[in-house]
C-alpha cells in the first residue's frame, strides 16, 4: 500500500513534468519540467529501495546517481541557455529555428 | 505490522507528503512569475525529501533537501535574469501545443499508474536496525567505487563544459571572432547570421500562448 502511494505519486511527477517539459517556450521552465521528471524518478527509487529491495545499498546509489544527473542536467542547461541568449538574444524556444532552414 | 514503514501514520504522513509532492508540482506550471515557480518545485523536492526521511533513508533525503535549496536559489537567480515578469504581476502562461502536452503527460501518469496498479512488487522493507548510512558508505567506496568515481569526474566534465559553454571569451579573444558560417551554395552569402550582428530571428514573448 505505501509503496502504491509512493509510485503513483513518482508517476503523477513524471507526468507533471513531461507536460511541462513539452509545453513551456521558455527555456528555464523547460527545464524545471525536466528537473520534476527527475524528482519523480529520485521518489521512486527511494520508494522501491525502502519498502521492496530490503535495503541493498544499490537502491541508495541508484539514488546518489539520480541526483548527480540532476546537477549534470542543471549546469549544462544553464550554460546552453547562457551560450544561446549571448548569440541570439533568445530565451524561448521558438526563437531557435535555424537548424530548420 | 509493527515495523515503521507500515504503520498506519507513517502511511498517512507519506500520503500527504505526496500529495503535497505532487500539488507543488503541479503548481511548478501555473503560478504567475518564475520565481514562485521555482520555489514551487523546491517545495516538491523538499516533499521528496521528507518521504525519503520517513523511509528510511536518511541520508539521501537530508542530501536532497540540501541540494535542492541551493539549486532552486541559483534557478531563481536564472529565472530573474532572463524573465521578463519576476513579480507575477501579469498572467503568465507561454506554452505551445499544449493539447498534445497535456495528452503525453496524461498518457505517462495512465500507462505508469496502470503498470503500478496492475503489478504486484515484493514487500521487503529495510530492516529497522539496518545502518543503512553505513551500508551507503560501504558501497560507494566499495563494489561500487568504480560508478562513484566515474559520477565524479562526470560532474568535473559537466563543470568544465558549462564553462566553455557560458564564457563570453575563448582563449585568444571573443571566441566567435572572425568565424564566419558557410553559404547555402559555393560562394553564396553566410547562412544565417554573421556574428557581430545583434539580435535574433526574433525575440517574442507570447503573453497569453496559444491554448
Amino acid at each position: 500500500m505505501t509503496l502504491t502511494i509512493v509510485l503513483l505519486g513518482a508517476a503523477a511527477l513524471i507526468g507533471l513534468g513531461l507536460y511541462g517539459a513539452l509545453s513551456q517556450q521558455s527555456f528555464v521552465m523547460l527545464m524545471m519540467g525536466l528537473e520534476l521528471m527527475l524528482n519523480g524518478a529520485l521518489l521512486a527509487t527511494i520508494g522501491f529501495w525502502a519498502l521492496a529491495l530490503g535495503g541493498m545499498p544499490e537502491g541508495q546509489l541508484l539514488a546518489i546517481i539520480v541526483m548527480a544527473v540532476m546537477a549534470v542536467e542543471m549546469a549544462i542547461g544553464f550554460a546552453l541557455i547562457v551560450a544561446v541568449y549571448r548569440k541570439r538574444q533568445a530565451d524561448m524556444t521558438e526563437s531557435l529555428g535555424t537548424l530548420k532552414h | 505490522m509493527t515495523d515503521p514503514v507500515t504503520d498506519p501514520v507513517t502511511d498517512l504522513v507519506l500520503l500527504l507528503l505526496t500529495a503535497f509532492a505532487v500539488w507543488t508540482g503541479w503548481r511548478v506550471f501555473r503560478v504567475d512569475s518564475m520565481v514562485r515557480a521555482s520555489f514551487s518545485l523546491m517545495l516538491s523536492f523538499m516533499a521528496v525529501g521528507a518521504i525519503g526521511l520517513l523511509l528510511s533513508a536518511p541520508y539521501i533525503g537530508i542530501a536532497t533537501v540540501f541540494m535542492m535549496a541551493v539549486e532552486m536559489m541559483v534557478m531563481a537567480i536564472f529565472m530573474v535574469m532572463f524573465m521578463m515578469n519576476p513579480a507575477g504581476l501579469n498572467p503568465m502562461m507561454m506554452v505551445h501545443q499544449h493539447g498534445v502536452s497535456i495528452a503525453a503527460g496524461l498518457a505517462a501518469f495512465l500507462g505508469l499508474g496502470t503498470a503500478i496498479l496492475l503489478s504486484a512488487p515484493p514487500s521487503d522493507p529495510v530492516p529497522p536496525q539496518a545502518r543503512v548510512v553505513a551500508q551507503l558508505g560501504h558501497e560507494l567506496l566499495g563494489p561500487s567505487m568504480l560508478i562513484f568515481e566515474t559520477a565524479g569526474v562526470t560532474l568535473l566534465a559537466t563543470m568544465v563544459g558549462a564553462v566553455i559553454l557560458s564564457s563570453r571569451q575563448g582563449r585568444h579573444g571573443a571566441a566567435d571572432e572572425g568565424s564566419r558560417p558557410p553559404g547555402l551554395t559555393a560562394g553564396g552569402a553566410p547562412a544565417g547570421r554573421t556574428p557581430g550582428e545583434e539580435g535574433g530571428p526574433g525575440h517574442h514573448h507570447h503573453h497569453g500562448g496559444h491554448g
